[in-house]
Protein backbone atom coordinates (compact mmCIF):
# COMPACT_ATOMS: atom_id res chain seq x y z
CA UNK A 1 0.00 0.00 0.00
CA UNK A 2 1.15 3.51 -0.71
CA UNK A 3 1.01 6.54 1.52
CA UNK A 4 1.92 9.94 0.18
CA UNK A 5 4.16 12.06 2.37
CA UNK A 6 4.51 15.80 1.81
CA UNK A 7 8.00 17.06 2.63
CA UNK A 8 8.63 20.67 3.72
CA UNK A 9 11.24 22.73 1.86
CA UNK A 10 13.64 22.53 4.75
CA UNK A 11 13.84 18.71 4.59
CA UNK A 12 14.06 18.28 0.82
CA UNK A 13 17.82 17.97 1.04
CA UNK A 14 17.02 14.36 1.99
CA UNK A 15 14.65 13.72 -0.90
CA UNK A 16 16.68 15.16 -3.74
CA UNK A 17 14.37 18.14 -3.80
CA UNK A 18 11.16 16.10 -4.12
CA UNK A 19 8.07 17.71 -2.59
CA UNK A 20 6.37 14.38 -1.99
CA UNK A 21 7.61 10.85 -1.49
CA UNK A 22 5.74 7.58 -1.10
CA UNK A 23 6.13 4.94 1.53
CA UNK A 24 4.40 2.09 3.33
CA UNK A 25 3.72 1.15 6.93
CA UNK A 26 1.01 0.18 9.37
CA UNK A 27 2.02 2.97 11.72
CA UNK A 28 3.71 6.33 11.34
CA UNK A 29 6.85 4.86 12.90
CA UNK A 30 6.90 2.08 10.26
CA UNK A 31 6.37 4.65 7.53
CA UNK A 32 9.26 6.86 8.68
CA UNK A 33 11.59 3.83 8.83
CA UNK A 34 10.49 2.78 5.35
CA UNK A 35 11.09 6.23 3.89
CA UNK A 36 14.42 6.53 5.66
CA UNK A 37 15.64 3.40 3.84
CA UNK A 38 15.41 5.34 0.57
CA UNK A 39 16.06 8.83 1.93
CA UNK A 40 18.73 8.33 4.61
CA UNK A 41 18.79 10.85 7.41
CA UNK A 42 15.21 11.98 7.05
CA UNK A 43 13.94 10.03 10.05
CA UNK A 44 16.69 11.50 12.21
CA UNK A 45 15.36 14.98 11.47
CA UNK A 46 11.84 14.02 12.59
CA UNK A 47 12.36 11.66 15.51
CA UNK A 48 14.56 12.37 18.53
CA UNK A 49 17.03 9.92 20.04
CA UNK A 50 14.55 8.95 22.74
CA UNK A 51 11.96 8.06 20.14
CA UNK A 52 9.62 11.06 20.26
CA UNK A 53 8.73 13.58 17.60
CA UNK A 54 11.10 16.53 17.29
CA UNK A 55 9.66 19.47 19.23
CA UNK A 56 9.49 21.78 16.20
CA UNK A 57 8.11 19.20 13.78
CA UNK A 58 4.39 18.77 13.26
CA UNK A 59 3.07 15.70 11.45
CA UNK A 60 -0.48 15.40 10.18
CA UNK A 61 -2.30 12.33 8.89
CA UNK A 62 -5.18 13.47 6.68
CA UNK A 63 -4.77 16.97 8.15
CA UNK A 64 -5.00 15.80 11.79
CA UNK A 65 -2.05 16.37 14.16
CA UNK A 66 -0.64 12.96 15.15
CA UNK A 67 0.28 14.16 18.64
CA UNK A 68 -3.42 13.76 19.45
CA UNK A 69 -3.90 10.41 17.68
CA UNK A 70 -1.11 8.28 19.14
CA UNK A 71 1.97 10.12 17.86
CA UNK A 72 4.38 7.68 16.12
CA UNK A 73 2.00 4.80 16.88
CA UNK A 74 -0.76 6.42 14.81
CA UNK A 75 -2.30 3.78 12.55
CA UNK A 76 -2.11 4.31 8.81
CA UNK A 77 -4.21 3.00 5.95
CA UNK A 78 -3.73 2.83 2.21
CA UNK A 79 -4.41 6.19 0.60
CA UNK A 80 -3.70 8.22 3.73
CA UNK A 81 -1.92 11.51 3.22
CA UNK A 82 0.87 12.52 5.59
CA UNK A 83 2.07 16.13 5.84
CA UNK A 84 5.23 17.19 7.66
CA UNK A 85 5.62 20.86 8.62
CA UNK A 86 7.96 22.86 10.82
CA UNK A 87 6.18 24.42 13.81
CA UNK A 88 5.32 28.05 13.19
CA UNK A 89 2.60 30.02 14.91
CA UNK A 90 0.14 32.74 14.12
CA UNK A 91 1.49 33.66 10.74
CA UNK A 92 5.04 34.46 9.83
CA UNK A 93 5.15 37.84 11.53
CA UNK A 94 3.93 36.56 14.84
CA UNK A 95 6.10 33.49 14.64
CA UNK A 96 9.23 35.31 13.65
CA UNK A 97 8.58 38.01 16.20
CA UNK A 98 8.16 35.56 18.99
CA UNK A 99 11.17 33.53 17.98
CA UNK A 100 13.35 36.60 17.75
CA UNK A 101 12.13 37.97 21.05
CA UNK A 102 12.68 34.55 22.59
CA UNK A 103 16.25 34.53 21.28
CA UNK A 104 16.66 38.10 22.39
CA UNK A 105 15.60 37.20 25.91
CA UNK A 106 17.96 34.28 25.98
CA UNK A 107 20.60 36.12 24.00
CA UNK A 108 23.50 34.68 25.94
CA UNK A 109 22.27 31.14 25.33
CA UNK A 110 21.42 31.71 21.70
CA UNK A 111 22.82 29.27 19.18
CA UNK A 112 23.67 30.68 15.74
CA UNK A 113 21.23 29.55 13.06
CA UNK A 114 24.06 28.13 10.97
CA UNK A 115 25.74 26.23 13.77
CA UNK A 116 27.21 22.80 13.02
CA UNK A 117 24.82 19.90 13.07
CA UNK A 118 22.02 21.73 11.34
CA UNK A 119 21.29 21.60 7.67
CA UNK A 120 20.71 24.73 5.68
CA UNK A 121 18.94 24.98 2.38
CA UNK B 1 -27.71 44.44 28.92
CA UNK B 2 -26.93 46.31 25.75
CA UNK B 3 -26.08 49.74 27.18
CA UNK B 4 -22.43 50.48 27.97
CA UNK B 5 -20.61 53.42 29.50
CA UNK B 6 -17.78 53.32 26.98
CA UNK B 7 -16.54 51.39 23.97
CA UNK B 8 -14.12 49.41 26.15
CA UNK B 9 -17.06 48.21 28.25
CA UNK B 10 -18.69 46.90 25.07
CA UNK B 11 -15.89 44.38 24.55
CA UNK B 12 -17.01 40.76 24.64
CA UNK B 13 -20.44 39.26 25.35
CA UNK B 14 -20.77 38.48 21.64
CA UNK B 15 -23.73 36.65 20.07
CA UNK B 16 -23.74 32.88 19.59
CA UNK B 17 -25.63 32.18 16.38
CA UNK B 18 -27.01 28.85 15.16
CA UNK B 19 -26.22 27.71 11.62
CA UNK B 20 -29.17 25.43 10.79
CA UNK B 21 -28.37 25.12 7.07
CA UNK B 22 -24.70 24.19 7.50
CA UNK B 23 -25.26 21.88 10.46
CA UNK B 24 -24.65 18.21 9.57
CA UNK B 25 -27.99 17.07 11.09
CA UNK B 26 -30.85 18.43 13.25
CA UNK B 27 -29.18 16.81 16.27
CA UNK B 28 -25.62 17.76 15.24
CA UNK B 29 -25.68 21.54 15.42
CA UNK B 30 -23.15 24.23 14.60
CA UNK B 31 -23.00 27.51 16.52
CA UNK B 32 -20.93 30.53 15.49
CA UNK B 33 -19.54 32.90 18.13
CA UNK B 34 -19.43 36.26 16.39
CA UNK B 35 -16.21 37.86 17.62
CA UNK B 36 -16.35 40.36 14.76
CA UNK B 37 -18.96 42.12 16.93
CA UNK B 38 -16.21 43.44 19.20
CA UNK B 39 -15.25 47.16 19.17
CA UNK B 40 -12.54 46.91 16.49
CA UNK B 41 -14.11 43.97 14.74
CA UNK B 42 -12.08 41.02 15.94
CA UNK B 43 -11.57 38.55 18.78
CA UNK B 44 -8.28 40.34 19.55
CA UNK B 45 -10.07 43.11 21.43
CA UNK B 46 -10.39 40.73 24.38
CA UNK B 47 -6.67 39.97 24.82
CA UNK B 48 -5.63 43.55 23.93
CA UNK B 49 -7.82 44.95 26.70
CA UNK B 50 -6.73 42.31 29.21
CA UNK B 51 -3.02 42.62 28.41
CA UNK B 52 -3.13 46.40 28.85
CA UNK B 53 -5.24 46.25 32.04
CA UNK B 54 -2.94 43.61 33.53
CA UNK B 55 0.19 45.63 32.69
CA UNK B 56 -1.47 48.64 34.33
CA UNK B 57 -2.36 46.67 37.45
CA UNK B 58 1.21 45.34 37.69
CA UNK B 59 2.60 48.85 37.33
CA UNK B 60 4.36 48.05 34.05
CA UNK B 61 2.30 50.62 32.13
CA UNK B 62 1.75 54.20 33.22
CA UNK B 63 -0.20 56.96 31.47
CA UNK B 64 1.78 58.36 28.56
CA UNK B 65 3.92 55.23 28.15
CA UNK B 66 4.76 53.79 24.75
CA UNK B 67 3.71 50.29 23.72
CA UNK B 68 5.79 48.56 21.04
CA UNK B 69 4.56 45.50 19.15
CA UNK B 70 5.70 43.99 15.85
CA UNK B 71 2.26 43.30 14.40
CA UNK B 72 0.32 44.05 11.29
CA UNK B 73 -2.84 42.17 12.20
CA UNK B 74 -5.90 42.28 14.41
CA UNK B 75 -3.91 42.54 17.63
CA UNK B 76 -2.26 45.73 16.41
CA UNK B 77 -5.62 47.26 15.53
CA UNK B 78 -7.14 46.24 18.87
CA UNK B 79 -4.12 47.55 20.82
CA UNK B 80 -4.30 50.82 18.89
CA UNK B 81 -7.90 51.42 19.94
CA UNK B 82 -7.32 50.51 23.61
CA UNK B 83 -4.09 52.55 23.69
CA UNK B 84 -5.94 55.56 22.29
CA UNK B 85 -8.66 55.40 24.94
CA UNK B 86 -6.27 54.63 27.84
CA UNK B 87 -3.72 57.28 26.90
CA UNK B 88 -0.78 55.32 25.52
CA UNK B 89 1.33 55.72 22.45
CA UNK B 90 1.48 52.64 20.22
CA UNK B 91 4.33 51.91 17.84
CA UNK B 92 3.75 49.06 15.40
CA UNK B 93 6.58 47.65 13.33
CA UNK B 94 5.38 46.17 10.06
CA UNK B 95 6.88 45.22 6.69
CA UNK B 96 6.45 47.98 4.09
CA UNK B 97 4.57 45.60 1.76
CA UNK B 98 1.67 45.14 4.18
CA UNK B 99 -1.78 45.98 2.81
CA UNK B 100 -2.96 49.58 2.60
CA UNK B 101 -6.13 48.84 4.61
CA UNK B 102 -4.18 47.65 7.64
CA UNK B 103 -1.92 50.66 7.53
CA UNK B 104 -4.89 53.05 7.26
CA UNK B 105 -6.75 51.36 10.10
CA UNK B 106 -3.76 51.58 12.42
CA UNK B 107 -3.12 55.23 11.50
CA UNK B 108 -6.78 56.07 11.96
CA UNK B 109 -6.58 54.83 15.56
CA UNK B 110 -3.48 56.96 16.08
CA UNK B 111 -0.82 54.27 16.03
CA UNK B 112 2.61 55.08 14.66
CA UNK B 113 3.96 52.75 12.06
CA UNK B 114 7.61 52.04 11.56
CA UNK B 115 8.23 50.26 8.30
CA UNK B 116 10.76 47.55 7.88
CA UNK B 117 12.16 46.58 4.46
CA UNK B 118 9.92 44.37 2.34
CA UNK B 119 12.91 42.31 1.27
CA UNK B 120 13.53 40.88 4.70
CA UNK B 121 9.84 40.19 5.33
CA UNK B 122 8.78 39.51 8.88
CA UNK B 123 12.23 38.77 10.15
CA UNK B 124 13.21 42.33 9.28
CA UNK B 125 10.17 43.71 11.15
CA UNK B 126 11.28 41.78 14.18
CA UNK B 127 14.87 42.91 13.81
CA UNK B 128 13.69 46.52 13.68
CA UNK B 129 11.43 46.01 16.71
CA UNK B 130 14.31 44.43 18.64
CA UNK B 131 16.56 47.32 17.78
CA UNK B 132 13.90 49.80 18.87
CA UNK B 133 13.41 47.93 22.14
CA UNK B 134 17.13 48.19 22.82
CA UNK B 135 17.22 51.89 21.99
CA UNK B 136 14.12 52.55 24.14
CA UNK B 137 14.26 50.37 27.25
CA UNK B 138 11.27 52.25 28.68
CA UNK B 139 8.96 51.09 25.89
CA UNK B 140 6.66 48.22 26.80
CA UNK B 141 6.34 45.11 24.63
CA UNK B 142 3.21 43.16 25.58
CA UNK B 143 4.24 40.08 23.57
CA UNK B 144 0.93 38.32 23.00
CA UNK B 145 2.50 34.88 22.37
CA UNK B 146 3.80 34.63 25.89
CA UNK B 147 1.48 36.97 27.78
CA UNK B 148 -0.72 35.03 30.20
CA UNK B 149 -3.29 37.84 30.15
CA UNK B 150 -4.02 36.87 26.53
CA UNK B 151 -5.30 33.44 27.61
CA UNK B 152 -6.83 34.84 30.81
CA UNK B 153 -9.06 37.11 28.72
CA UNK B 154 -10.70 34.03 27.26
CA UNK B 155 -10.70 32.09 30.51
CA UNK B 156 -12.59 34.94 32.16
CA UNK B 157 -14.92 35.97 29.33
CA UNK B 158 -15.18 33.75 26.21
CA UNK B 159 -15.40 30.47 28.14
CA UNK B 160 -18.11 31.57 30.60
CA UNK B 161 -20.13 33.20 27.79
CA UNK B 162 -20.12 29.96 25.78
CA UNK B 163 -21.27 27.76 28.63
CA UNK B 164 -23.89 30.32 29.71
CA UNK B 165 -25.36 30.49 26.19
CA UNK B 166 -24.97 26.80 25.34
CA UNK B 167 -24.99 24.65 28.49
CA UNK B 168 -25.12 21.47 26.36
CA UNK B 169 -21.93 22.36 24.47
CA UNK B 170 -20.07 19.20 23.35
CA UNK B 171 -17.30 20.61 21.12
CA UNK B 172 -15.42 23.91 20.99
CA UNK B 173 -13.39 24.76 17.87
CA UNK B 174 -11.06 27.72 17.57
CA UNK B 175 -8.18 28.95 15.44
CA UNK B 176 -4.62 28.36 16.64
CA UNK B 177 -2.25 31.32 16.39
CA UNK B 178 -0.99 32.77 19.64
CA UNK B 179 -3.03 29.88 21.12
CA UNK B 180 -4.59 32.33 23.62
CA UNK B 181 -8.22 31.74 22.55
CA UNK B 182 -7.96 27.95 22.76
CA UNK B 183 -5.84 27.86 25.93
CA UNK B 184 -8.05 30.25 27.90
CA UNK B 185 -11.45 29.09 26.67
CA UNK B 186 -10.30 25.46 26.66
CA UNK B 187 -9.07 25.55 30.27
CA UNK B 188 -12.34 27.06 31.44
CA UNK B 189 -14.40 24.46 29.61
CA UNK B 190 -12.21 21.57 30.84
CA UNK B 191 -12.79 22.72 34.41
CA UNK B 192 -16.52 23.34 34.17
CA UNK B 193 -17.55 20.79 31.55
CA UNK B 194 -14.77 18.15 31.38
CA UNK B 195 -16.36 16.17 28.55
CA UNK B 196 -16.29 19.06 26.09
CA UNK B 197 -13.83 18.45 23.27
CA UNK B 198 -11.45 21.35 22.60
CA UNK B 199 -10.36 21.34 18.97
CA UNK B 200 -7.73 23.49 17.25
CA UNK B 201 -7.72 24.50 13.60
CA UNK B 202 -4.43 25.95 12.41
CA UNK B 203 -3.98 27.61 9.04
CA UNK B 204 -1.63 25.86 6.63
CA UNK B 205 -0.06 28.51 4.40
CA UNK B 206 1.96 28.40 1.23
CA UNK B 207 5.50 27.09 1.42
CA UNK B 208 7.02 30.53 1.71
CA UNK B 209 5.78 30.92 5.27
CA UNK B 210 7.56 27.75 6.38
CA UNK B 211 10.86 28.82 4.87
CA UNK B 212 12.98 28.38 7.96
CA UNK B 213 16.72 27.98 7.63
CA UNK B 214 16.67 25.06 10.03
CA UNK B 215 14.19 23.25 12.24
CA UNK B 216 15.55 24.78 15.41
CA UNK B 217 14.19 28.12 14.23
CA UNK B 218 10.73 26.64 14.74
CA UNK B 219 8.53 28.16 17.37
CA UNK B 220 5.80 27.03 19.73
CA UNK B 221 4.17 29.91 21.64
CA UNK B 222 4.96 30.01 25.34
CA UNK B 223 1.21 29.99 26.03
CA UNK B 224 0.67 26.65 24.29
CA UNK B 225 -0.20 23.64 26.46
CA UNK B 226 -1.15 20.61 24.35
CA UNK B 227 -2.97 18.98 27.27
CA UNK B 228 -5.79 21.55 26.93
CA UNK B 229 -6.61 20.28 23.41
CA UNK B 230 -8.23 17.02 22.39
CA UNK B 231 -7.59 17.30 18.64
CA UNK B 232 -5.73 19.57 16.25
CA UNK B 233 -6.27 20.02 12.51
CA UNK B 234 -4.17 21.69 9.85
CA UNK B 235 -6.37 23.38 7.22
CA UNK B 236 -5.05 24.40 3.82
CA UNK B 237 -5.86 27.58 1.94
CA UNK B 238 -8.29 25.92 -0.46
CA UNK B 239 -10.41 24.30 2.26
CA UNK B 240 -10.41 27.51 4.30
CA UNK B 241 -11.54 29.58 1.30
CA UNK B 242 -14.18 27.02 0.32
CA UNK B 243 -15.72 27.13 3.80
CA UNK B 244 -15.47 30.92 4.03
CA UNK B 245 -17.51 31.19 0.84
CA UNK B 246 -19.92 28.48 1.93
CA UNK B 247 -20.54 30.37 5.16
CA UNK B 248 -21.64 33.52 3.33
CA UNK B 249 -23.55 31.65 0.60
CA UNK B 250 -25.46 29.26 2.82
CA UNK B 251 -25.82 31.16 6.09
CA UNK B 252 -25.23 34.78 5.06
CA UNK B 253 -22.29 35.10 7.43
CA UNK B 254 -19.42 37.20 6.01
CA UNK B 255 -16.27 36.10 7.82
CA UNK B 256 -12.53 36.28 7.27
CA UNK B 257 -10.59 33.32 5.84
CA UNK B 258 -9.36 32.07 9.21
CA UNK B 259 -12.99 31.38 10.14
CA UNK B 260 -13.24 29.15 7.07
CA UNK B 261 -10.40 27.04 8.46
CA UNK B 262 -12.16 26.77 11.82
CA UNK B 263 -15.47 25.87 10.16
CA UNK B 264 -13.71 23.19 8.12
CA UNK B 265 -12.53 21.47 11.31
CA UNK B 266 -15.94 21.94 12.97
CA UNK B 267 -17.67 20.29 10.01
CA UNK B 268 -15.18 17.41 9.95
CA UNK B 269 -15.93 16.71 13.59
CA UNK B 270 -19.67 17.21 13.09
CA UNK B 271 -19.85 14.72 10.24
CA UNK B 272 -17.91 12.16 12.29
CA UNK B 273 -20.45 12.48 15.10
CA UNK B 274 -23.35 12.19 12.64
CA UNK B 275 -21.89 9.02 11.05
CA UNK B 276 -21.40 7.53 14.52
CA UNK B 277 -25.06 8.27 15.30
CA UNK B 278 -24.36 10.76 18.08
CA UNK B 279 -25.64 14.20 19.07
CA UNK B 280 -23.53 17.34 19.23
CA UNK B 281 -23.60 21.07 19.87
CA UNK B 282 -20.43 22.43 18.26
CA UNK B 283 -19.47 26.05 18.92
CA UNK B 284 -16.74 27.72 16.88
CA UNK B 285 -15.06 31.12 16.84
CA UNK B 286 -15.62 33.65 14.06
CA UNK B 287 -12.41 35.63 14.65
CA UNK B 288 -13.27 38.52 12.33
CA UNK B 289 -15.37 39.57 9.34
CA UNK B 290 -14.23 39.58 5.74
CA UNK B 291 -13.84 43.31 5.13
CA UNK B 292 -10.10 43.50 5.69
CA UNK B 293 -9.52 40.66 3.23
CA UNK B 294 -11.51 41.90 0.24
CA UNK B 295 -8.36 43.22 -1.42
CA UNK B 296 -6.66 39.83 -1.10
CA UNK B 297 -9.08 38.43 -3.67
CA UNK B 298 -10.36 35.75 -1.29
CA UNK B 299 -13.97 36.33 -2.31
CA UNK B 300 -13.66 36.94 -6.06
CA UNK B 301 -13.43 34.61 -9.04
CA UNK B 302 -13.09 30.86 -8.86
CA UNK B 303 -11.77 29.06 -5.82
CA UNK B 304 -8.60 28.11 -7.70
CA UNK B 305 -7.95 31.75 -8.62
CA UNK B 306 -8.49 32.88 -5.05
CA UNK B 307 -6.24 30.12 -3.77
CA UNK B 308 -3.47 31.22 -6.10
CA UNK B 309 -3.83 34.84 -5.02
CA UNK B 310 -3.60 33.90 -1.35
CA UNK B 311 -0.59 31.63 -1.78
CA UNK B 312 2.24 33.11 0.22
CA UNK B 313 -0.05 35.60 1.98
CA UNK B 314 -0.91 35.40 5.63
CA UNK B 315 -4.66 34.98 5.51
CA UNK B 316 -5.23 34.32 9.19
Amino acid sequence: MAIEVRIPTILRTHTGGAKTVEGTGDTLDDLFRDIDSRHPGLRGRLVTEDGGLHRFVNVYVNDEDVRFTGSLETKLADGDSVTILPAVAGGALGFAAAAAIGHHRAADAAVPADSPGTTTR
Amino acid sequence: MTRYNSLLDACGDTPLVGLPRLSPAPNVRLWAKLEDRNPTGSVKDRPALFMIRTAEAEGRLRPGDTILEPTSGNTGIALAMVAKLRGYRLVCVMPENTSVERRQLLQMYGAEIISSPAAGGSNQAVAVAKQLAEEHPDWVMLFQYGNQANADAHYQTTGPELLRDLPGLTHFVGGLGTTGTLMGTGRYLREKAPDVEVIAAEPRYGELVYGLRNLDEGYVPELYDASVLTRRFSVGTRDALLRTRQLVEVEGLFAGPSTGAVLHAALAVGHEVRKAGGDADIAFIVADAGWKYLSTGAYAGTLAEAEERLDGQLWA
